[in-house]
């Protein structure tokens, strides 16, 4: 692994993505994006729906190929080489839940395998245990709750004990206290296990409180990105909040930032 | 723990691991074992058609001199055929069951390969074939004084062409489901009865029109059950029949192959693996 593998567990250059054909009609749902992520960072992506953070996390993943571009995933080129990097991260979203008719422990029992873990019923029973889910392992998991599905996806999504984990909106549709507590566990991974963390999320309180730096999207690029605190100074606000509608609106306020907000995007 | 513990706790990550496609194979596994009626459905179909040609069989039997020199020949070829379809449809519906449980996204970000997924639709299939069909076969010697397995070795050869062409039937359908989406899925249902009529299931291939009869060698299915007549009527081992549907099969594969990785691939551009479903 050289160098910059060590430090950028992401690095992207020009990365785009266009849908249809030049007949039908073509849209570009990631238009020439270049970021890189540093390794043990919890890294926001942020952008209202549209922007392009699904596309993004889609193609990281190696579920969807680019139309252009590179992008290295711990230092594995992920267009031609995607099977290296895999097994060695991993993936939630709640908007792509695990079988429903499977059993909780059934359906962490099969990724177990599938990520080629050794003692899988071992590793299962322990992060049920930590996420709090030993006494769902028999139930299926379509009958549980928005909240036990969430800790059931976190519990796939770290099998592996990831050390680049992607997350789409981890705590959508959660209520504040289960959503503080995955936030907490996931807090606790990451400065245990020193994994990286890419966190898609329209929740600002969220990225204000769990990231590093945050990536504005809008219309497909990187608009901004910066600290929480970084772009709060810049864009003269007392929450990202105010700094999402900025961006989301187009409104910067003032030249300065918007000069500014253009040379950290650069 | 950090990061390269981890890699400590993993096996290694082989090009096409077994382990991955026992994982696969577990998957389909622990929903059927969920679902009495499901279980229950794969023999059903089976035992139904084999006794109602059972009963064919006898009547023709006494009424019609072809029949009555090839002992059992349309339980024969039902059990046969049901073969074919429920190796499509093992292949089919095990997709299709990641389709409804919209799963494709989860399995693709782990390092599960097509290729591994493919071996563990066959492997269900398999299994899943092996459950409807045999039952049925066992049920046809009391009730019909009838065995399949007086076919001999032969059955061996009938069985493997029947099933691995059911196959490549049910990776076209992968790879149509996957391109146009689950308005496709009849298919799985009814592809293969297309190929009944010009199978010759039940009526040698030489009852069809001419032009039809080319059409008809063209399947290894054709050939499989010209070669079963062969042996209830005659007594002999067809091996030309069987190395023609060897040979078919072969080239069959290859190509449902070809359609289903160019489908698969198409469906990485287009982004399908995460969206597709119900």
């Amino acid at each position: 692994m050289d160098q910059c593998a060590k430090q950028h567990a992401i690095r992207v250059e020009t990365l785009t993505k266009r849908y249809g054909t030049a007949r039908s009609g073509e849209v570009t749902a990631v238009d020439g994006i270049s970021f890189t992520v540093a390794a043990g960072s919890v890294t926001g992506l942020l952008g209202g729906n549209g922007a392009g953070k699904t596309t993004t996390i889609s193609m990281l993943l190696g579920l969807l190929l680019p139309t252009s571009g590179t992008m290295e995933v711990l230092g594995v080129d992920m267009v031609r080489h995607r099977h290296a990097a895999l097994p060695r991260m991993n993936f939630s979203s709640p908007y792509v839940e695990l079988p429903h008719r499977l059993t909780v422990r059934e359906n962490l029992t099969v990724y177990g395998h599938l990520y080629g873990l050794k003692g899988v019923k071992r590793r299962v029973e322990e992060l049920a245990e930590h996420l709090e889910l030993t006494r769902f392992l028999e139930r299926p998991s379509g009958g549980l709750s928005a909240g036990q599905k969430t800790r059931v996806a976190l519990a796939k999504a770290l099998l592996n004990r990831p050390e680049l984990l992607l997350l789409d909106e981890p705590t959508a549709s959660l209520d504040p206290d289960t959503a503080d507590w995955i936030r907490t566990y996931l807090e606790r991974y990451r400065n245990e296990s020193g994994a990286t963390i890419l966190l898609a999320s329209h929740n600002m309180l969220e990225v204000e409180r769990m990231c590093d730096d945050v990536l504005m999207m809008r219309q497909g690029r990187i608009v901004d990105r910066g600290s929480p605190a970084g772009l709060l100074a810049r864009y003269g606000r007392t929450s990202l909040e105010d700094v999402f509608l900025d961006i989301a609106r187009d409104r910067a306020n003032g030249e300065d930032a918007r000069r500014e907000a253009a040379d950290a995007a650069e | 723990m950090l990061p390269s513990d981890a890699a400590a706790m993993v096996h290694a990550n082989p090009a096409f691991s077994l382990r991955r496609v026992g994982a696969m194979v577990l998957r389909y596994w622990y929903l059927l074992r969920g679902s009495w009626p499901r279980f229950l459905e794969l023999a059903y179909w089976p035992t139904m058609q084999m006794i109602l040609w059972g009963y064919i069989n006898q009547f023709m039997a006494s009424s019609s001199a072809w029949v009555a020199q090839g002992a059992g020949v349309l339980v024969s070829a039902v059990l046969l055929w049901d073969v074919l379809f429920r190796g499509q449809l093992g292949v089919s519906v095990s997709f299709l069951e990641e389709m409804w449980s919209r799963n494709l996204g989860h399995l693709f970000v782990s390092p599960l390969r097509p290729g591994e997924w493919v071996a563990a639709l066959f492997g269900m299939s398999l299994i899943r074939t092996v459950i409807g069909v045999v039952p049925a076969a066992l049920l046809a010697i009391p009730l019909f004084g009838y065995s399949l397995f007086d076919l001999g070795l032969p059955l061996a050869g009938f069985f493997a062409n029947l099933i691995v062409f059911g196959w490549s039937l049910g990776l076209v359908i992968v790879a149509l489901i996957l391109r146009y989406g689950m308005g496709a899925e009849g298919l799985a249902w009814i592809v293969v009865f297309m190929l009944a009529p010009v199978s010759a299931v039940y009526y040698p291939v030489s009852v069809l029109p001419g032009w039809l009869q080319w059409v008809a060698l063209s399947l290894p299915s054709a050939h499989v059950f010209e070669g079963m007549r062969a042996i209830l009527f005659d007594g002999t081992m067809r091996w030309d029949h069987l190395a023609w549907a060897v040979g078919l099969n072969a080239l069959f594969m290859g190509l449902c192959t070809a359609a289903f990785l160019y489908s698969f691939h198409q469906a990485r551009v287009r982004g399908a693996l995460l969206q597709t479903g119900e």
